[in-house]
């Protein structure tokens, strides 16, 4: 069996799963990963934790590979005339939702749009409108509507994915279905390579709201070793050259106090003796993603994050190239088969300078 | 003296090695179980004489704030962004240290013939200049990543010292100075903690580890005790140089245990060792704020020694003051039984 990435990829986009409302994204995720690991269960917040264990010496030491499975959404706020007001459900811009085609989630999924104003009504076309100003039309009577729908209900974009040229695609949620692919990619892969680590594949809740189910499911798995997957900003008018990277260069590798340096030393060495395509992102502070609550789950984790480019971020036209997917998937798989028994030691921090290196000699 | 090496030390949150290698030659004589964790914690266990249970951990944090190198422009220019909290106002034409070979740098800065009235010029639009004359030239001595420190000596100016980093590498001297006195009646758990400017990250692991039955935190906090515009309704001065060690109260990340602050108040008055409280009005937090909400719990307190512009190349603290710190640490932890503990 080999992964069709691309309808893969298309077929996770359009799946509609805001955060804490998972349940459609864990069912696609566990069915393309159970014939690829060892075990496989959702935690007590969704979060799916899929097991692929190790061969060789024991005992087998666990990296975790953490990849969000939410995306962005709306939520009904109030239901007025037929006319639905919604209010956020994580980084929506609300500037992209003037009409904006959506899914609306009541008793049954109803098409709506983000009304707007003809040109020649709007009282000003400089500004955008706040998201309370804004209504959403299902085309149906004020009855019809109260019936199906109630505040609470979802509303995510209705948005295909679609094939630009070349092997790009636009769509929906690829923030961040694209690194589901990427962990699948590299479960698939190391299924054919062997390895001596436990591989424990999460499909993490609620990132976009809390980085929530990140803190869980390190708990739970309490790795030894993490690399946490997302995307990041691809190069695209309006984006300089601190903030975005080429499409198709190759996943980003987190640079800064999130990560743990010599991870990212090795990780970059593995790149680079493989001729895998890798950019630097350099992170100053908090990175924003699931290896933030990685890395101090515990006793503390290592922890690396590789982001995939993508365009027009937490918009429904998100743009990526699907080989930094792969590339993204074969560095982690190759990166997992080389590390042996030992590694922790080849990266820990060293503790050096006692004048007779006799450590914890007490006078 | 201890405090010109370790403020001279350059260790931004991420990369505090330099600062860990200095600390470890002052205790490794006289602690035990020392080890290094994934974050570049440095923690160890000072011995106590026995005749207590309790485990209390001391922490002070290694990191300093800064800049990082995020690219480079065409013609050999730097552009950066910062390392924890930094004053945008601060960078014109400050000295600094970029990377791991200290390479001697400048904020450029528009000469004031030529500007036009400004206000804030943000860092987006600062360069540094290492003398480059290529892009290429830069890119061989720097790379995005690199830490880039204050270039600033430690300058000694009689009661008081200047110099950058005092946050926290005095409250680093305090510790150092309680594990080689005399044995406390219990194991003090020592952590000299990483990223606490980054968002007390290292603390929080260090803490998750142990499990302690209190903490003491020892800082370097703000003090802004300069004359002060009458008509400017905040006239708090946070703390006072030279008005002993400040006792948090209360900060933005935590409410001191009353328990702990009582007792270090007690003690401070029995022995006579001059101390103040820290204004509870002002942000600010500190490695206890994560302590304290570790596991079950933790008791937790903050002894913090005042210090001027902090987060800048040229702090100024009070020697005393700073002395201090230390003695009263070592009288509260000495007079620490369940008692103090108990509800």
């Amino acid at each position: 069996m080999t992964l069709d990435l691309k309808a893969f990829v298309k077929q996770l986009s359009e799946i509609p799963a805001p955060s804490g409302h998972e349940a459609p994204a864990r069912d696609a995720i566990r069915a393309a990963w159970a014939g690829l690991v060892d075990t496989i269960e959702p935690d007590g917040l969704g979060s799916l934790i899929a097991v692929k264990h190790g061969s060789g010496q024991e005992p087998h030491r666990r990296i975790m590979l953490c990849a969000h499975m939410d995306e962005i959404g709306l939520i009904a706020a109030e239901v007025r005339d037929g006319f639905i007001r919604a209010e956020k459900l994580g980084g929506v811009d609300t500037r992209v939702l003037l009409s904006q085609p959506v899914l609306v989630h009541g008793r049954r999924v109803l098409k709506g749009v983000f009304g707007a104003a003809p040109p020649h009504m709007a009282r000003s076309r400089k500004t955008y409108p706040a998201l309370e100003d804004l209504w959403i039309d299902v085309g149906l009577t004020a009855e019809d509507v109260a019936a199906v729908v109630r505040p609470g209900d979802l509303i995510t974009f209705d948005a295909t994915a679609t094939d630009l040229k070349g092997r790009r695609i636009a769509g929906k949620s690829l923030d961040n279905r694209v690194s589901i692919a990427a962990v699948t990619l590299c479960l698939e892969e190391l299924s054919r390579r062997a390895h001596n680590w436990d591989v424990v594949a999460v499909a993490s809740v609620q990132e976009e709201t809390h980085l929530l189910g990140a803190v869980t499911a390190a708990y739970r798995v309490a790795p030894d070793l993490a690399i946490a997957i997302d995307t990041t900003f691809g190069m695209q008018p309006g984006v300089g050259d601190d903030e975005g990277f080429e499409l198709a260069g190759g996943p980003t590798l987190g640079l800064g106090p999130n990560f743990h340096p010599r991870l990212y030393d090795v990780l970059r060495k593995t790149a680079r003796t493989h001729e895998i395509k890798l950019q630097t992102e350099v992170m100053p502070g908090n990175s924003g993603t699931d290896a933030w609550e990685i890395q101090v789950s515990r006793t503390g984790v290592p922890t690396a994050l590789l982001s995939i480019p993508i365009r027009n971020m937490h918009t429904p036209s998100e743009v990526v190239d699907l080989r930094d997917i792969e590339r993204t998937a074969r560095l982690m798989a190759i990166f997992i088969a080389e590390m042996g028994p030992d590694f922790l030691d080849d990266i820990s921090l060293e503790l050096t300078g006692c004048a007779d290196d006799d450590e914890g000699d007490d006078e | 003296m201890i405090l010109r090496e370790l403020s001279e030390a350059i260790g931004l949150s991420g990369a505090e090695d330099a600062v860990r290698a200095l600390i470890v030659g002052h205790i490794c004589d006289y602690v035990d179980d020392m080890q290094v964790d994934s974050m570049g914690n440095l923690l160890a266990v000072r011995r106590g004489t026995g005749q207590s249970s309790l485990r209390i951990m001391a922490a002070a944090h290694m990191d300093e704030v800064g800049m990082i190198v995020m690219g480079i422009d065409g013609d050999g220019f730097i552009r950066f962004d910062q390392i924890g909290g930094l004053d945008d106002r601060i960078l014109p034409g400050m000295r600094v240290l970029v990377g791991k070979d200290h390479i001697p740098g400048v904020v450029s800065w528009k000469p004031i013939h030529l500007g036009t009235d400004e206000n804030t010029v943000s860092k987006k639009r600062l360069r540094i200049d290492i003398g480059a004359t290529s892009k290429a030239s830069a890119e061989a001595a720097v790379k995005p990543g690199d830490h880039i420190a204050f270039d600033s000596p430690f300058v000694e100016l009689g009661p008081t010292v200047r110099g950058k980093a005092f946050d926290d590498r005095a409250g680093c001297a305090s510790l150092i100075a309680l594990i080689q006195g005399e044995r406390f009646p219990f194991d003090l758990i020592v952590a000299f903690t990483t990223q606490e400017e980054v968002g007390t990250r290292g603390a929080q692991i260090a803490a998750q580890r142990f499990g302690p039955d209190a903490a003491f935190v020892l800082e370097t906090t703000a003090c802004h005790d300069l004359p002060q515009d009458p008509n400017e309704p905040d006239q708090t001065t946070i703390t006072r140089l030279g008005g002993g060690p400040a006792i948090t109260v209360m900060d933005r990340s935590m409410v001191s245990d009353p328990r702990l602050v009582r007792h270090l108040t007690r003690v401070a008055e029995a022995e006579g060792i001059p101390h103040q409280f820290r204004s509870p009005l002002h942000a600010g937090g500190t490695d206890a704020g994560i302590i304290h909400r570790t596991g079950k719990g933790v008791p937790s307190v903050v002894i913090a020694n005042p210090c001027r512009y902090i987060h800048g190349p040229n702090s100024i603290m009070s020697l005393a003051d700073f002395e201090n710190q230390s003695r009263l640490a070592r009288a509260g932890l000495m007079a620490l039984t369940d008692s103090v503990l108990r509800r």
